[in-house]
């Protein structure tokens, strides 16, 4: 009797089990389904503009919703050049803190500031929006601007990257608050993987007379050369996806222009801008159309940087 | 061999090429070598310096325009119309409503497919799949969720409501609650394991009464995260929740504060704009305090194994 309850229990426990595991295999498998669910809606939404307007899309620089005529040049400049401004600051300075933060901090000032930098990280992005529009971009439209215009804006080849009217707003301040954003992001990656070069490697290269940026340069750089690009990769991704900081300060233009301080616009603001407002059946299409886009570029980045994090582990395995 | 070559203390070996050598262009080598060491020191030096920079400014503005614009009727009243009084409680409690259910949705959904990867994830597709995709919608553009959610739910029911924007935040919620869990789930020692089942205990009790619970301040850790993120987040709400005036339930617009900031800030009245900056205020000080919640108890957890 006793034995035919233990048996009858154990195969509850059982069933109980291949449960759990069905449960939890179910979610894993919804997080997956998540990514292809906002793929295929995302198709579905911008038909209507992917029939109308085919590959014209992706080439015309119109934007005009009262002739429902749209191409998606100037957002998708927008977005890269925005974020090409942010990545060219922002990855010297992410490089120079994490040195700071591995090298030459010191241990009792190394919890404090990083975790200052990981809360430039926590801060929501629409208070860089706010910030940048209302204390910012004042300041650098009536100081710094009209310098750089003077001085920058006559020369050859570079010149007419700095024209047009000194308003504080525009591509250039939008590079330049997403690049304060990122830095949190890819320092703490480079920082992380700067961390996981052998001690014993690093030591030998000191033993040799090298100094601490000679060390850097040739030991820890060429072991962490793929998490560094990886940490970068990251930041592009968090960069072109970013959305309320450049609202407010990119200007919101549909015109394209070369110069770097003129207003633009960029994918993310495109959308958080019109979307609400859209009317038109292709106005709207368009726009999901443009999310589509924004979605497959940050994908392909986003890929990319997670392979060559995975890759820097598996050397890291390997030589450990 | 190596470990001749290691003993000695860097500083020490450092300082042993500082000997003046025998001629002056190995002296000459020398300072220049450490010249550019001295460069880049400084430059690296200068680049933290620069970040902070940017925090101690934003911080410091946020707190003189926030604390300006803060005052008891934000606490008390509704949004106003322009040129009028009022406050930012039906935003407040609208961010709160939202986050609150984006979090009961999210939560649960993560643990579980946190569970599969750190317990049954060892073999097969699945999991390694996962994992990737995860890592990517962890930075994937929240804007795009609002666009996933505007299709699939706003589109279907017809209109804008709060639920909307729950989903749209819960979907921000589950890659955070999916990392941690599953890296605090890889943290529990095996043993523990091992002895659980040693005694009989089936795998659904060994995970959620022996492994779950021992990574317990882990988990939660990551819920706290998963909540800072998504309680500073605007651009999934600006199709989904929209905006609202007044009081409202889950099922129409519903007032929050990332929206109504937004839309305060970029308006031309000042009184709005004092209101925009005691809820930018506002957000900020519990978003930073989440995060520094969190990390105290990320920190409690490593201490004590």
């Amino acid at each position: 009797m006793e034995k035919l309850s233990n048996s009858a229990n154990l195969k509850r426990q059982m069933m109980l089990d291949s449960l759990f595991r069905m449960t939890t295999r179910f979610f894993a498998f919804l997080v997956l389904a998540l990514l292809v669910g906002i793929l295929i809606s995302l198709v579905i939404g911008a038909m209507p503009s992917i029939r109308h307007f085919g590959w014209g899309f992706l080439t015309s620089t119109e934007w005009d919703p009262v002739t429902e005529n749209f191409g998606a040049v100037v957002p998708i400049f927008g977005t890269l050049v925005t974020s090409f401004i942010a990545l060219l600051i922002g990855v010297p300075v992410s490089f120079g803190i994490a040195i700071f933060l591995t090298e030459i901090c010191p241990p009792l000032l190394k919890r404090p500031l990083g975790i200052a930098v990981e809360l430039l990280a926590g801060i929501p992005s629409i208070i860089y929006g706010m910030w940048g529009l209302f204390v910012f971009a004042p300041l650098f439209g009536d100081h710094v601007q009209p310098w750089i215009m003077e001085n920058l804006g006559e020369w050859p080849l570079i010149g007419f990257l700095f024209q047009g009217a000194p308003m504080g707003i525009g591509i250039f301040t939008a590079g330049l608050i997403l690049a304060i954003m990122v830095i949190p992001f890819i320092a703490s990656v480079m920082r992380d993987v700067f961390e996981v070069v052998p001690p014993m490697l690093k030591e030998s290269a000191y033993g040799l007379g090298g100094t601490t940026w000679e060390v850097i340069r040739n030991v820890v750089l060429p072991y962490t050369k793929t998490g560094v690009i990886g940490g970068i990769m990251l930041g592009l991704g968090r960069a072109l996806g970013e959305t309320m900081a450049v609202t407010f300060v990119i200007g919101n233009s549909t015109n394209l222009s070369s110069s770097l301080f003129d207003p633009g616009n960029s994918i993310a603001s495109a959308l958080a801008n019109e979307f609400a407002e859209a009317t038109g059946e292709f106005h709207m299409a368009a726009l999901i159309e443009l999310g589509l886009i924004l979605f497959f570029i940050t994908f392909v980045v986003l890929s990319c940087s997670k392979l060559l994090l995975l890759q820097l582990k598996k050397q890291e395995g390997r030589n450990s | 061999m190596t470990t001749t070559l290691t003993a000695r203390s860097p500083n020490t070996d450092r300082t042993m090429s500082a000997r003046p050598s025998k001629n002056s262009r190995n002296n000459a080598i020398y300072a220049r070598r450490r010249f550019v060491n001295g460069f880049n020191m400084t430059a690296s030096l200068l680049a933290m310096g620069f970040g902070l920079f940017w925090l101690a400014w934003i911080l410091y503005t946020l707190l003189v325009h926030g604390l300006a614009g803060m005052s008891v009727d934000v606490f008390t009243k509704i949004t106003p119309p322009p040129g009028s009084e009022g406050g930012l409680i039906n935003a407040i409690a609208g961010s709160l409503k939202m986050t609150f259910f984006g979090t009961l949705l999210g939560t649960p959904i993560g643990i579980l497919a946190g569970v599969y990867l750190a317990e049954f994830g060892e073999r097969g597709w699945l999991a390694p799949a996962t994992r990737f995709i995860n890592d990517i919608l962890l930075s994937a553009p929240s804007i795009v969720i609002g666009l996933f959610i505007y299709e699939m739910y706003v589109v279907t029911m017809g209109h804008f409501s709060g639920w909307a924007g729950a989903l749209a935040l819960s979907l921000l919620v589950i890659p955070v609650v999916v990392r941690t869990t599953e890296n605090m789930l890889r943290l529990v020692p095996n043993s523990l394991r091992e002895a659980a089942i040693a005694l009989g205990a089936p795998q659904w009790k060994v995970t959620m009464y022996v492994t779950l619970r021992s990574a317990k301040a882990g988990v939660i850790t990551g819920i706290l995260l998963a909540v800072a993120r998504i309680s500073g987040e605007t651009a999934p709400l600006l199709f989904t929740a929209l905006n609202n005036q007044f009081w409202s339930g889950m099922n129409q617009p519903m007032a929050n504060l990332p929206i109504v900031i937004f839309q305060f800030a970029m308006s031309p009245y000042e009184d709005w704009h004092a209101l925009a900056w005691a809820g930018a205020l506002l957000i900020t000080l519990s978003v930073l305090t989440l995060n520094i919640v969190a990390r105290w108890l990320g920190s409690q957890k490593s201490q004590s194994h």
